[in-house]
């Protein structure tokens, strides 16, 4: 029997169906039509719920087969119209479809039923089913089975055993590595030089990798060419050998027709392909036939990440087989209509492709391969001139040597071969809604299984559509991060105590502390220039980069400022470029001054809070003067004096918290420099550049060293992130730290912001759960965070509940930093998008925002 | 710390009830020479006497609230649950909380009864009322066209921001000082209700319930009050869960959550003459007429906003299916409110479909509709990102017909007050030539064709002041 696929077991009533089933598979692979029927009716015997318990039996047994599962059908199937649309079920699905026959004397079902007090219909029934049974068992193999097993009588059903046999385009055994190769059409000059350059020894009659790579050529092996046998003589001889696997492309499929003597039309150089093979030996012809005769429409390899087919293949069909599966694999998903020039018209199934597995396929040559969705045609028209193209896997690096010479006029340049794709020209930014909304579950490598819940997502899509900069430019979202758990040193919710300390508990024997700046964060992703821009973006607008905010806004609304900004931070890391042998950069930091981005917040919240307490304490404190001076009794005399107390204490606090936010702001009126001429830029952190993913490659002290020696070079613009090392077991360190942070963060001094310290090494796969940074803010800071009056409140503030927010913390800085290492791997924009978009979707969860 | 309400009358010499000002003692119910705690759900109420003679007695009430505290009264789900929760006015500002302290704290005084001198509280006394510290949306002019018409004389003085960055301008705080001759229940009625008025902040903490009960109380001065309806508009602050969700992602961004744009209607520059057809009017129109001229049957409102053109076209019964589509969820429940959705009878309401989406995402729901409506939608758009949604729209949808409106930036000029483009949301402003351009490029990648046409009364060498484009496929 098949390892997916449906199998239908059929017996009358009392044959033992459910009783085999139940030896043989597991409950949930069997569906069976009683249980429906007691699903809908609540009597497994009620004939009248029938038709509702197989509509139910219909869906669950489709869902299965939608997902790839094997499924037992466990129900009388004796009628031919019964089978018919369980069948039909199969084919829909594009999976085999076996049928097992109990055949039971009438006698023993009988017997049976009688001895089980349900089954309340009399015998005449099962004697129905038995004419029925007989009536079918003629016709049965043709009515679209697989195979079908007659088990004949009750000791060979009891005693039969069942084995599974694999379809054969599953080789997700085969993990490689391979040498995919596109469309060869004859060319064999080139493709024994291309599997040379691959590393391959090559004989006439085979090539082995002296490293055991295999092979994978994506059909279309003969016509048009030069030495179609002789591709065929190389390529049968590596497979035979096991150095290659082979899928089928349409011009074998038409060979073939043609060499066992079907009428076809001799075109698009069939011709070429039979006259060389007539001057073949007979053996090779009957070899040859056999071998393109004996093709299969796709592989599934590698664990089912890789998938080569001929004209590629959508993923509802991977591991599918049926004549449509084939159909799609060897022609493309055609629409039916030819164009201008008589060739197919297609439809751009790859733009449309949303699965995990690469597809790697040829059949519609273009001028170089690209990858599309995870998707990628190999077919460079060699025989047009073009080159033969090779994809290493899993490396995905593309080798290719070009055609010696144009060996087949194209019928139209091969240039233009992208406009034989049916609907609109590729829109290369464009989205689908349902990659984003709706409750989803990721699968992130940094984070695990992420939810991303329907309300969250419904949020960020309105962000992410009205405000947020081209999707092209967001590779990434900073995450948020958690405080260090909360401090009971006396006078303060954090200290950096309780950081060192949870670093500790981890596992964590070194860490940086890095000064926390205090203006807007800011993600800058800048290219050398458009060019690189258009290329490795696919933004054709002219733009050059983009510097956002956490919700992934455009720092600057207007464009011109907005190119200004962005061409600043080009100028201040432009060293990196050579440095890091890129042509894009992707940086995290810090926009300075604060006011710059915050200052209708810094308005309406800050400073009004501030103008009220300026305003409302004196007055306050003047009318318990007047009303002490009057001279009421002692009691009241004490009561004045207490409020008094507390008015006055307020207003200091009241004073700092104005001083606390006005640190950040930087008067604006009458400035003669445009605001994007005065923001600083604070980087802590090169996200990525071409072919690295920086952020999870290089510890903190390489980014801030790379970093710290820009900011020399750029003059003012820049501004540095002080930072300093400390060993966890070392109490001296410690207190060092400890200092350093108490001077960074005093009122009387800078008055900073405070500090985030993270682990000093790279994290390792079993750091998943180790927080990727915690921020000790300092104690006149969270004043704007809590309240002037904070520091009175200490004791309930300290029972925060912090367990919300590391989750947070942990979840969208996995997601983030696998949103960069897709972009970074050249997945599909989609992929890149489906991440980031995550990350802003959960920063709308409700966790408490002061943490 | 302290909210802070201070009540002022004189000697009176003359009148129904001469006597000394320290009757407010009797009026208030609170004696002079005492100072007395009141404990609130949020803080504490004292009320002390700074002056107490016979000719000027001011009872203070100084409110202290506990910011902390009152956070903590409210769950993590609370609708605002965002840090203007934690970091606000409310222990300095007056609001609804010292409306609500005062309303505790003088209910005797209120309710207009005085046990020992009953005829104080009957008539008219010279009253100063001072809040140092009023928050007061649209500044000291609300606060002279609230107060004035009930009597007082107002002296509001507006409250800087922060002395040390003068660019910051005034604070929404006046410091507020209203004087007159009223029945002391009556001003503190009045201020019961008007404090939360003049706030305009969220009320989160009111049911519907709890609004009408405070409207009540209002009685005959509300209902002839000439603000009238300023004030029950004030009252109508909501807020849903994604309204939360989009407001603590504002804050992420150190930004404050901007109203969605309401749409074209609500262009002050385009209803600034009474006189005419307001231009949304006869843009919905001329959309309508369009859709009809070409026949369509069923009709998707891209970019639906509020559902005003969706209220037209549910309106004609030549349309049998109708969408709406925004990606605002707040904007999709305003248009579901405006066509009744949930009393339509299950025949009408099958008709109509409202969904969220954005339409530089392509999206299969879009697709199957005769006709697609853009009304001033495109020019919300980013630039770079207008080739999406041509894409989705035009390339995958594809519509027989598409009807685009968009304004004609060359009439802007007319607009005297106007300065910059039509709506501060607004990514571009196209000229006519320049909407020619791109109609036409778009019409010809998807194959369609186009016409153009203006809406509203044209501008001899400026054109209409809204341009349209009727594309059809084929």
């Amino acid at each position: 029997m098949p390892e997916t696929g449906l199998v239908l077991l059929v017996g009358i009533s009392g044959s033992g169906k459910s009783t085999f089933a139940a030896r043989h598979f597991l409950p949930t692979q069997v569906v069976s039509s009683d249980v429906c029927r007691g699903l809908v009716a609540d009597d497994p015997n009620d004939q009248a719920a029938t038709p509702d318990a197989f509509a139910v039996l219909d869906f669950i047994v489709a869902t299965r087969l939608r997902r790839g599962l094997l499924t037992v059908v466990d129900a009388t199937n004796v009628q031919k119209a019964a089978r018919a649309q369980l069948v039909r079920l199969a084919k829909d699905h594009d999976v085999l479809v076996d049928a097992v026959v109990l055949d039971v004397p009438e006698a023993e079902a009988v017997r049976r039923n009688a001895a089980r007090p349900d089954r309340t219909f009399g015998s005449h029934v099962v004697t129905r089913q038995h004419r029925d049974l007989r009536r079918s068992l003629k016709g049965l193999r043709r009515e679209g089975f697989r195979r079908v097993h007659v088990l004949d009588g009750v000791e060979e059903i009891e005693s039969v055993s069942i084995g599974r046999e694999r379809s054969w385009n599953d080789r997700r055994d085969h993990t490689g590595p391979f040498d995919v190769i596109g469309d060869v059409h004859g060319c064999a000059g080139e493709l024994r030089t291309l599997l040379t350059t691959l590393g391959y020894a090559v004989r006439d009659d085979g090539a082995h990798h002296p490293d055991g790579r295999t092979a994978v050529f994506v059909g279309d092996l003969v016509d048009r060419g030069p030495d179609t046998p002789g591709v065929l003589r190389l390529v049968m001889g590596m497979v035979a050998a096991g150095d290659a696997l082979c899928v089928a492309g349409n011009h074998e499929a038409k060979l073939v027709r043609a060499l066992k003597g079907a009428d076809v039309q001799v075109t698009h150089g069939l011709k070429e392909s039979l006259e060389q093979l007539a001057a073949e030996p007979a053996e090779l012809r009957a070899a040859a036939q056999q071998f393109m005769d004996g093709l299969i429409s796709h592989y599934v390899l590698d664990d089912g990440r890789l998938v080569v087919a001929h004209a590629g293949l959508k993923e509802a069909y991977h591991g599918r087989s049926s004549a449509r599966v084939r159909s799609f694999a060897l022609y493309g998903d055609t629409t039916g209509e030819t164009d201008e020039l008589g060739l197919p018209v297609r439809y751009p199934w790859a733009q449309e492709y949303r699965g995990s597995a690469a597809v790697v396929h040829g059949h519609t040559p273009v001028p170089r391969a690209e990858w599309v969705n995870n998707t990628i045609c190999l077919d460079t028209g060699v025989v047009f001139g073009g080159a033969l193209t090779a994809l290493r896997y899993p490396e995905r690096e593309l080798v290719a040597v070009p055609a010696e010479r144009e060996w087949y006029a194209p019928v139209r340049p091969v240039a233009a071969e992208g406009a034989a794709v049916a609907g609109a020209p590729r829109v290369p930014g464009t989205l689908r809604l349902d990659d984003v909304v709706g409750t989803r579950w990721l699968e992130s490598t940094h984070a695990g299984r992420v939810k991303v819940p329907e309300e969250n997502a419904a949020a960020a899509l309105e962000v992410m559509s009205r405000f947020a900069v081209d999707p092209r430019w967001l590779v990434y979202l900073p995450p948020t991060m958690a405080p260090a758990p909360t401090s009971e040193v006396e006078g303060y919710l954090e200290h950096p105590s309780e950081a060192f300390a949870a670093y500790a508990r981890a596992g964590v024997t070194h860490v940086v502390c890095e000064e926390k700046h205090m203006g807007s964060r800011a993600i800058a992703v800048v290219c050398r220039d458009a060019a690189v821009a258009a290329g490795r973006f696919g933004l054709d607008d002219g733009t050059s980069g983009a510097v956002y905010t956490r919700t992934g806004r455009p720092f600057f609304s207007d464009r011109t400022q907005h190119e200004a900004l962005v061409a600043r931070v080009r100028d201040a890391v432009a060293l990196l470029f050579d440095e890091l042998d890129t042509d894009w950069v992707a940086l995290d930091g810090e926009l300075l001054p604060w006011s710059a981005k915050a200052l209708g917040l810094i308005r309406d919240q800050y400073a009004s809070v501030g103008a009220a307490a300026r305003t409302a304490l004196p007055v306050a404190g003047d009318l318990l003067a007047a009303a002490t001076a009057r001279g009421l009794d002692d009691t009241m005399t004490a009561r004045l004096a207490e409020l008094a107390g507390r008015t006055s204490r307020r207003l200091d606090h009241a004073r700092a918290f104005r001083d606390a936010y006005a640190r950040y702001c930087e008067p604006d009126a009458g400035h003669p420099l445009a605001p994007v001429e005065r923001v600083r830029f604070a980087p802590f952190q090169v996200l990525a550049a071409e072919g690295r993913t920086l952020a999870l490659e290089q510890p903190h002290a390489w980014h801030l060293d790379v970093l710290g020696r820009l900011v020399g070079a750029a003059g003012a613009f820049l501004t540095p992130t002080r930072s300093i090392a400390v060993d966890l077991a070392s109490d001296t360190d410690r207190d060092a730290a400890t200092r350093w942070w108490l001077d960074l963060t005093d009122a009387r001094g800078a008055g900073g912001e405070g500090m985030v310290v993270k682990p000093a090494a790279v994290p390792g796969p079993d750091d998943r759960r180790v927080q990727p940074g915690l921020k000790v803010r300092g104690r006149e800071y969270l004043r704007i965070i809590y309240g002037p009056d904070y520091t009175d409140a200490l004791d309930v503030l300290r029972q925060r509940n912090l367990g919300r927010k590391q989750s947070l913390a942990l979840r969208e800085h996995g997601l983030g930093v696998d949103a960069l290492a897709a972009f970074v791997a050249g997945e599909p924009l989609w992929r890149v998008h489906q991440l980031a978009f995550a990350v802003l979707a959960l920063e709308s969860e409700p966790v408490d925002p002061r943490l | 710390m302290p909210v802070l309400l201070t009540v002022t009358t004189t000697a009176r010499d003359t009148g129904p009830t001469p006597g000394p000002a320290t009757d407010l003692g009797y009026l208030l119910h609170k004696h002079p020479e005492r100072v007395q705690q009141f404990t609130q759900s949020f803080g504490t109420a004292t009320v002390f006497y700074p002056e107490a003679d016979d000719a000027r007695c001011t009872a203070a009430v100084l409110l202290e609230i506990d910011p902390v505290r009152l956070a903590r009264t409210r769950g993590r789900d609370s609708p605002d649950f965002s840090l203007g929760q934690y970091v606000n006015d409310r222990p300095y500002a007056a609001s609804s909380l010292l409306g609500v302290a005062v309303a505790d704290v003088f209910s005797t005084a209120r309710a207009g009864r005085c046990a020992a001198r009953q005829e104080l509280a009957d008539h008219p006394i010279p009253l100063e009322i001072r809040i140092p510290v009023l928050p007061c949306r649209g500044g000291p002019d609300i606060a002279h066209r609230l107060f004035e018409p009930l009597g007082w004389s107002v002296t509001a003085l507006p409250v800087p921001l922060d002395p040390a960055f003068p660019e910051w301008g005034d604070s929404r705080y006046v410091d507020l000082t209203i004087t007159g001759h009223l029945r002391l229940a009556d001003a503190l009625g009045q201020l019961h209700v008007l404090l939360p008025v003049l706030d305009e902040a969220k009320h989160y903490w009111q049911g519907t319930d709890e609004i009408d009960k405070l409207l009540r109380s209002g009685g005959d001065w509300l209902t002839t009050h000439p603000e009238r309806e300023l004030v029950a508009r004030r009252y109508l602050a909501r807020t849903t869960l994604t309204r939360a969700a989009l407001a603590r992602l504002a804050e992420l961004d150190d930004g404050l959550e901007e109203g969605r744009d309401t749409g074209p209607d609500d262009v002050p520059a385009e209803v600034a003459d009474p006189r005419r057809v307001p231009l949304a009017a006869l843009r919905r129109d001329a959309v309508v007429r369009a859709l009809l001229d070409v026949g369509a049957e069923s009709v998707i409102d891209l970019g639906c906003g509020g559902g005003a053109l969706l209220r037209a076209l549910v309106g004609e019964h030549r349309f049998t299916r109708i969408a709406g589509v925004d990606v605002s969820s707040r904007s999709l429940e305003q248009a579901a409110r405006v066509l009744r959705l949930e009393s339509m009878s299950e025949r009408q309401a099958e008709r109509v479909t409202l969904f969220q989406g954005a339409l530089t995402y392509e999206d299969q729901r879009l697709g199957g509709y005769d006709a697609a409506v853009l009304m001033e939608v495109v020019e919300h758009v980013d630039p770079s990102r207008l080739a999406a949604l041509e894409h989705v729209v035009l390339g995958a949808a594809a519509p027989a017909s598409v009807v685009v409106t968009t304004p004609n930036a060359e009439y802007n000029v007319r607009y005297e007050e106007l300065t910059g483009m039509r709506h501060p949301d607004h990514r571009f402003e196209w000229t006519r030539a320049e909407f020619a351009a791109w109609c036409d490029r778009v019409a010809g990648a998807h194959g369609y064709t186009v016409e153009l046409r203006g809406i509203g009364e044209p501008d001899e060498t400026l054109g209409a002041p809204t341009q349209m484009g009727v594309f059809t496929r084929g």
